[in-house]
């Protein structure tokens, strides 16, 4: 052959070498799991599939956590012989419509938005509930948290895990130090900050910065201090818009919320005045609680992943949290977050998959993996990887408690994760109450 | 997947294309077969409908659809002129709107002017191409990595600790205090600006340097004769030698800067005054799923650049007359 023939084929040749090199990645080849060698007496009431049976599952759990998710089905996938196909994706909430619209759904969906998942059951995309998954609902899951997974009186899907937000990160022996006590009330926060304030530490570090959804943690805040001073009731007439979003009851939130951390002596330890809070990064912005440099730091549970290795997270550790008081000591409500699983399919695998997912059996497995926790009440708050996550478990779990979900997620799109976000940046960065809320409020769609 | 699917989906792409290989080498074997009798037309027609349709179903069809949500609501309701009235009386959106307008005016006419400047000096001097390599090389960085680059440039930290960014390091090594550059409106949009001026001035001087080693050289020996200087030299023999050129490096930015999403994005994320209207577009369509009010923001940016596209284009069809 000439070296020009040979030209001809080189090039076509490499360009297939690439693409099979490149596709190659594409595949995941997991070992699967020998029958014999697992434990199946928990998975036999879900029967048994031919291989190759596939479930797709869409959600918005990416990395560590989506491979902690996998780990958490494969005996369930062994014994019963269905393939868990999960793919993650960070444009979740935006893709999902695209792709129902599409004609391409996946089986099931992982929402963290109780909003979207209405969004989805009232456009028709959804399935209502299987009656296994409505009868684990009914066994494993307070009205609270069931009703996030119900849409118009009924139910779509089951709720998956959760994170209770609320938290105040503090380090235990700066306090000691200083002689500070943990607040039980808001008015003791109050107290405690102004005392701090007098001191070289500044009392609170904040940050609102995230990419695109910058503002959230701003939201996280006033959805606290709502519920906390105003209670349940006001708080869902709020997320439901049965007040408007600028009452004097959530005004009265902004303000108290202000009072802390849009005030010049009060924030934000290392990190700049009161207008750099809406350019730290919220990751970030806790870090200085353990140097000493701010005392404390409001964020969700999941802000124990962020603090540096080697970090001691527990009462007499390097940093700890305690729930944000409410207006009277031993207040019981909190807020938090969760994920809704619904269906898009009525296939026997897909129920059979959707009805593990909201079991206890699941629950124990995936908390016994480490890092997050579930309202499921089958759960043993032993299982949960740390201090902190058993706390919660114990918090969700007590019938005393008031739990309220994040209002932004339950609230439209067009606010929930727009103006809100956007109203939080332009209030601490110096815009009124009156005209933050205002602003928002004009913006609810009708 | 495992390898066994994949290899059995990469049949199905082979096979996929053979096929289409195939039926396409069918229809060009009976075109060329055509009767005599308008073989002209059927071949004119086969070469441009799959063009034709794919324009249609790609370009036309959109636009069309476009237009009609923008006049809808959430649920694709009609309710007239609404979404346009909420642009035009909302003052998030009117900011939105006049920061485009600042950006499609200063954007095209600084990079251009630098752009013009810079390749007239540098014109016929020592190194030249080295120069021109210095100024072309941000235009090879993607809008999201010049947002992420000259993020750092405007980085703030307070004052009292090391600064990470150039800004404000420079303001501190003068006595002053460091400054949230990103959030001090309205020189935040200038800022941002500035990004786009320093991508598309490498464009702006490569377009133009080609253009002016075009200029006859006789024209600029006798217009040396006649007695001028460099300035009326360039003013009244460059300059209009050059005005093809010209145009299109002035179009071509200003549709750029229409349609510049990624750079706000990553920098502000639209955050302190500084949104535009692409960006907004994409931010009510999908975040706050407000698809008539991206449409009408969609078909807003369409009726800015409509005017530009048909100025180049009739220009450049005078030019082809001239010549």
């Amino acid at each position: 052959m000439s070296v020009k023939k040979h030209r001809r084929l080189i090039i076509p040749t490499a360009a297939l070498a690439v693409l099979g090199l490149a596709l190659t990645g594409c595949t995941g080849d997991t070992a699967g799991g020998n029958k014999a060698d697992t434990e199946c007496a928990d998975y036999d009431a879900y029967g048994s599939f031919d291989a190759g049976t596939e479930v797709n599952v869409y959600g918005t759990i990416l990395e560590v956590e989506a491979d902690r998710l996998q780990e958490s089905w494969k005996d369930f996938e062994t014994c019963t012989g269905i393939d868990v196909v999960y793919e993650g994706s960070a444009e979740f909430e935006e893709q999902i419509n695209v792709r129902v619209q599409g004609g391409n759904p996946p089986d099931l969906g992982i929402t963290p938005q109780p909003g979207l998942v209405a969004d989805l059951a009232r456009a028709g995309a959804l399935l209502p509930a299987p009656q296994a998954v409505a009868d684990n609902v009914e066994k494993f899951w307070s009205d609270d948290w069931a009703g996030y997974g119900t849409v118009d009186g009924k139910l779509v899907g089951a709720p998956l895990m959760a994170s209770v937000k609320g938290y105040v990160w503090y380090s235990p022996s700066t306090f000691t130090d200083k002689g500070w006590e943990v607040p039980t009330t808001l008015d003791e926060l109050s107290d405690l900050t102004a005392e701090i304030a007098t001191t070289e530490t500044k009392p609170w570090c904040v940050g609102f910065a995230s990419g695109v959804a910058t503002g959230w943690p701003g939201t996280d805040w006033v959805e606290d201090f709502v519920l906390r001073q105003s209670g349940p009731d006001v708080y869902d007439q709020w997320v439901t818009h049965e007040i408007p979003f600028n009452d004097p009851a959530i005004a009265e939130a902004l303000d108290a919320v202000g009072s802390f951390i849009k005030e010049p002596a009060n924030v934000n330890g290392g990190l700049g005045a009161v207008n750099s809070i809406a350019t730290t990064e919220f990751g970030d912005a806790g870090l200085p609680v353990l140097d000493g440099t701010c005392a404390m730091h409001h964020q969700a549970t999941f802000y124990e992943g962020f603090w540096p290795e080697g970090t001691e997270v527990a009462p007499d550790g390097d940093v700890w949290a305690f729930i944000l008081p409410g207006t009277e000591a031993d207040a019981n409500a909190v807020t938090g977050g969760g994920e809704i699983v619904a269906a898009f399919s009525d296939s026997e695998e897909t129920v059979a998959v959707q009805t593990y997912l909201s079991s206890d059996t699941w629950a124990n497995n995936r908390v016994s993996l480490g890092g997050v926790i579930s309202a499921n009440t089958g759960l043993d708050p032993a299982n949960a990887s740390s201090d902190l996550l058993s706390a919660s478990v114990e918090i969700l779990q007590n019938p005393d408690t008031t739990f309220r979900f994040d209002a932004s997620d339950l609230m439209p799109g067009a606010v929930g994760a727009g103006s809100f976000w956007k109203g939080m940046v332009d209030w601490i960065g110096g815009k009124s109450t009156a005209e933050t809320l205002d602003f928002i409020e004009g913006t609810w769609p009708e | 997947m495992t390898t066994t699917d994949l290899i059995g989906k990469i049949i199905q792409v082979v096979v996929g294309l053979a096929a289409f290989a195939a039926v396409l080498g069918l229809i060009l074997f009976f075109i060329d077969r055509a009767p005599k009798k308008g073989r002209d037309v059927i071949q004119l027609v086969a070469f441009v409908l799959p063009a034709m349709i794919l324009v249609a179903v790609g370009l036309v069809y959109p636009a069309i659809r476009t237009t009609i949500t923008a006049f809808g609501d959430k649920a694709g309701n009609f309710i007239g002129l609404d979404n346009f009235v909420w642009m035009f009386t909302q003052p998030e959106a009117l900011i939105t709107l006049r920061n485009t307008v600042v950006w499609v005016i200063l954007v095209p006419l600084v990079s251009t002017i630098v752009g013009l400047a810079y390749a007239v000096f540098i014109d016929k001097s020592r190194g030249e191409r080295v120069y021109k390599a210095l100024v072309f090389m941000p235009l090879a960085i993607s809008f999201v990595g010049a947002g992420i680059i000259w993020k750092f440039v405007y980085e703030y930290r307070p004052a009292e600790t090391d600064q990470i960014g150039l800004l404000n390091q420079v303001l501190v090594w003068f006595g002053q205090e460091p400054v949230l550059w990103l959030q001090s409106d309205p020189i935040n949009t200038l800022l941002l600006i500035v990004v786009l001026i320093w991508v598309e001035t490498g464009f702006a001087m490569v377009v133009l340097s080609a253009s002016i080693k075009g200029v006859p050289i006789e024209q600029l020996e006798a217009a040396e004769l006649d007695g001028t200087n460099a300035w009326q030299r360039f003013r009244n023999v460059t300059l209009p030698s050059i005005r093809g050129g010209l145009v299109v490096v002035v179009t071509t930015i200003t549709i750029a800067t229409l349609k510049v999403f990624d750079i706000v994005r990553t920098m502000t994320g639209g955050n302190f005054n500084t949104s535009v209207v692409a960006n907004e577009m994409y931010t009510q369509a999908f975040r706050a799923v407000q698809p008539g009010r991206g449409a009408a923001l969609a078909l807003i940016l369409f009726v800015m650049v409509l005017p530009i596209v048909i100025y180049n284009v009739r220009i450049m069809r005078q030019q082809k007359e001239i010549r």
